[in-house]
């Protein structure tokens, strides 16, 4: 049977009507579909799948649960691996991990995976967690740095171990990028990021919002003042990068940190809310990476004309596929092998257009990607009034320098081994902190490692 | 959640809050800042801080409502609790750095324009428990403007005060007084330190460069985050783009492009006017429309 159907096709949001507002776009399947999608699954004996997955989710096992209907089991199965299935099913990119190896996808269309792992999540969030067995307290304090993904992971990973663990996070709301960054359309935050960070706290695990670490306390304070035996710093990378062209600083250029900021965690999109966002007429974007994809939706959303300038091609576009797909049915403009030299502005100092020279593919670099070399003497002007720079990012230096011992690379990134010990005793580390700006799922497992390796540290200090 | 302890109206339209806020109390230091939020859907607001008291646990803001979110902010009372209070943040004046003998060989000039008053307090308070009476000057528009006279005579060297109108102490700009001291009352400066409107910062800088007199100023940027992670604050410092809220907010003053500065500064002035008048439309019973059809 398996092979007769294909691929089960999940309801969508009309384009038309999304792209005027921030509901979810993918509604995920129902039961049927679910069970009917998870039939499909051929349960290899030598899972190409798993191995594509970065923390090894055991997707057959579950899948056949879910084919069976026992969605409790395959909820169980899943949490041996991943703590977060609701948020990684919706934006891990399936098409180069699990996905993208999937046998069928050979001569048809691969299991939808992602679908799958998202509806057990859901199912699971929906009919309350079941796994909230609290181990006794074992009397050790752990302080985590971040409520990102990697710091939700690692707390309640050692929550369930028994450690007393704090959360300290700089801004006023715990998620880290799954609140601040990704979009509500993408990503709900009530119904899905809050129920995540809901479950931690429930396991016990203290939020302590509006500390910045570096700042109104340091890993020194906690560890020497407040009796934190180990620290986890799970504070991604949120320094925005600027391309370093004339008129970047002109009114009307942003970061999408700073645009993606201001509509998620601050509402801005909503009159409810007093924060102001400025997305003028026409909106231009530079970058092509889910970042890049996000902060092109929003401001179509919020009425502008948008448009996305990236320097490669589009089959070197970093972001999933699934949001350039969604994004071009919304309407937006791709201009590829496109690549901006300078911000132009009115009298006033406002932006008014973007020099963009035109680019071709030359020799594959380092990374393999061919890298993009301009074509002399192609300078073309693109009229718009907002330009947003979605160009990466790399982590925040202020743990760094206010922590000694703590060695970073040239890069700014936390130096940390595969278990995320750090230079400094005690001090572990995990996440985009670590990587540079990197994926959910990746942070995520980071977290439960470093969890790991600091119960064997703090064990290992007892002996 | 953030208690208010105090709250005081010390001229029209400018109010101090003390806050009970421990963390932020034990770690505070002259130059630094806060970020609060006055309600859950509230913005996040820089303030400068006027005075830190770690032993009480307690952090002293000046707010002048001027927008939406500072009159907000200024409904609250005492008893009340602010739902957010981030700090402190920015890095600290660069004075505390000084080893002690060559912080008390310094001369220092505060300037102080309007609500900049606040900040440069715990300055020369600072300053002056470490053995230093540094000089300030506080402009005004008039006499009722003036705040914290009584604090600052208690911790500076001389205390100058200049209005536009001339009700109190010299009639003029501060630069004219900056002058005015230095040309004939003798007086010698080795640091200025200013803190007001951008405009007069700029001002002030203009004039010290003149002397060759080293000027530090405290820029007040639009802010989000104030961690580092939005780039709001930028500003051009000797031709380089650096973030206010990390690298900052204290710059040499000859260094600042100030006319960019307050040019950004400006960037979502259009948008705050129309959210001033939503509110007070609502206030007023009936929905604004105005510039809602986008
Ligand atoms: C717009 C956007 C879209 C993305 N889309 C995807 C996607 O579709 N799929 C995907 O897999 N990945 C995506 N990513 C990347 C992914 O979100 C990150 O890789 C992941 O969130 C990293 O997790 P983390 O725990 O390391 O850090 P973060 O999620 O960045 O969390 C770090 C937290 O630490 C806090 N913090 C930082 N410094 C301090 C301090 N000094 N003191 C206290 N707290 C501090 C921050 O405020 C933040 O809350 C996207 C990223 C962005 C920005
Ligand atoms: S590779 Fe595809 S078919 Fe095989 S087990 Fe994984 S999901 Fe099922
Ligand atoms: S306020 Fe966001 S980087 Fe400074």
């Amino acid at each position: 049977m398996a092979n007769k159907i294909g691929r089960v096709p999940v309801r969508e949001q009309d384009p038309k009507v999304r792209a005027t507002n921030f509901e979810e776009v993918c509604y995920g399947y129902n039961e049927q579909e679910a069970r009917l999608e998870a039939s499909r699954c051929l349960h290899c004996r030598k899972p190409r799948c798993v191995e594509q997955c970065p923390v090894s989710v055991k997707i057959p096992l579950f899948i056949a649960e879910v084919a069976e209907g026992d969605f409790a089991r395959a909820a169980a199965i899943i949490a041996e691996d991943s703590s977060l299935p609701s948020i990684c099913g919706r934006v891990c990119p399936q098409e180069n991990q699990c996905e993208g190896a999937c046998i069928l996808g050979i001569k048809g269309e691969p299991v939808a995976i992602g679908k799958l792992e998202r509806f057990v999540g859901d199912w699971s969030i929906r009919n309350g967690n079941q796994s909230v067995e609290k181990a006794p307290s074992n009397g050790h304090k752990v302080a985590i740095i971040g409520s990102g993904p990697s710091g939700l992971a690692c707390a309640s990973d050692l929550a369930k171990m028994g450690y007393q663990v704090k959360i300290f996070e700089a801004l006023h709301k715990a998620g880290g990028v799954l609140e601040y960054g990704i979009p509500e359309f993408r990503l709900p935050k009530a119904a899905i990021v809050a129920k995540e960070v809901e479950n931690v706290r429930r396991l016990g695990v203290e939020i302590e919002t509006d500390t910045v670490v570096g700042r109104t306390v340091t890993i020194d304070s906690l560890m020497d003042d407040e009796g934190y035996e180990a620290v986890f710093v799970g504070s991604g990378a949120g320094l925005p990068r600027f391309m370093g062209i004339p008129g970047e600083n002109l009114n009307g250029v942003v970061s999408a940190n700073e645009f993606l900021t201001r509509a998620n965690l601050m509402k801005a999109y909503d009159d409810e809310y007093d924060t102001p966002i400025y997305v003028g007429s026409k909106v231009v974007v530079v970058g092509g990476g889910n970042v890049a994809m996000d902060a092109v939706r929003t401001a179509k959303r919020l009425g502008a004309e948008a448009v996305i300038v990236y320097r490669r091609s589009e089959t070197e576009l970093p972001a999933r596929a699934e949001e350039g797909h969604h994004a071009k049915e919304e309407g937006i403009e791709f201009r590829m092998l496109t690549n901006p030299v300078e911000v132009l502005g009115d009298e006033k100092g406002w932006v008014r257009g973007i020099r963009c020279i035109k680019m071709e593919l030359g020799e594959p670099d380092e990374s393999g990607r061919r890298s993009p070399v301009e074509v002399k003497g192609s300078e073309f002007d693109m009229e718009c009034d907002v330009v947003i720079m979605a160009l990466g990012t790399s982590p925040n230096p202020l743990i760094a320098t206010t922590t000694p011992g703590l060695e970073t690379t040239r890069r700014g990134c936390i130096v940390a081994n595969d278990e995320g010990q750090t230079t400094r005793e005690g001090v572990f580390a995990g996440g985009d902190a670590v990587t540079g700006a990197a994926t959910v799922i990746l942070a995520m497992g980071a977290g439960r490692k470093a969890a790991q390796a600091i119960d064997e540290y703090i064990k290992s200090k007892q002996a | 959640m953030y208690k208010i302890l105090q709250k005081r109206e010390l001229a029209p339209n400018i109010w101090m809050m003390e806050i009970e806020a421990p963390r932020v109390a034990r770690s505070a230091r002259p130059g630094q800042f806060v970020i609060v939020r006055a309600s859950e859907n509230g913005e996040r607001i820089p303030l400068t801080i006027s005075d830190y008291d770690a032993e009480r646990g307690t952090v002293s803001i000046v707010i002048q409502t001027i927008g939406v979110s500072t009159r907000k902010l200024c409904t609250l009372n005492e008893g009340e609790l602010l739902p957010d209070f981030v700090g402190p943040l920015g890095r600290p004046s660069e004075f505390i750095h000084d080893d002690p003998a060559t912080l008390c060989s310094r001369k220092i000039l505060f300037v102080a324009g309007g609500v900049g008053t606040a900040p440069v307090y715990p300055q020369v308070k600072w300053l002056h428990e470490h053995g230093v009476q540094a000089d300030v000057i506080v402009g005004a528009k008039n006499k009722e403007m003036l705040i914290m006279q009584e604090q600052m005579k208690a911790v500076a060297g001389n205390l100058y005060v200049a209005t536009d109108d001339g009700s109190a102490g010299f009639k003029g700009m501060v630069p004219d007084l900056i002058k005015e001291l230095i040309d004939h009352q003798g007086k010698q400066y080795d640091l200025v330190v200013a803190i007001g409107p951008m405009i007069m910062m700029k001002f002030v800088a203009a004039t010290t460069k003149a002397y060759g007199i080293r000027t530090i100023v405290s820029l007040n940027t639009l802010m989000v985050d104030g961690t580092g992670m939005c780039g709001a604050c930028r500003v051009t410092v000797g031709g380089k783009t650096v973030f206010t809220c990390v690298d900052g907010p204290e710059f040499d003053g000859h260094q600042v492009d100030f006319d960019e500065a307050m040019r950004r500064q400006g960037m979502y002035r259009t948008l705050e006017q129309r959210a001033i008048k939503i509110a007070e439309e609502r206030a007023a019973g009936h929905v604004c429309k105005i510039g809602l059809d986008k």
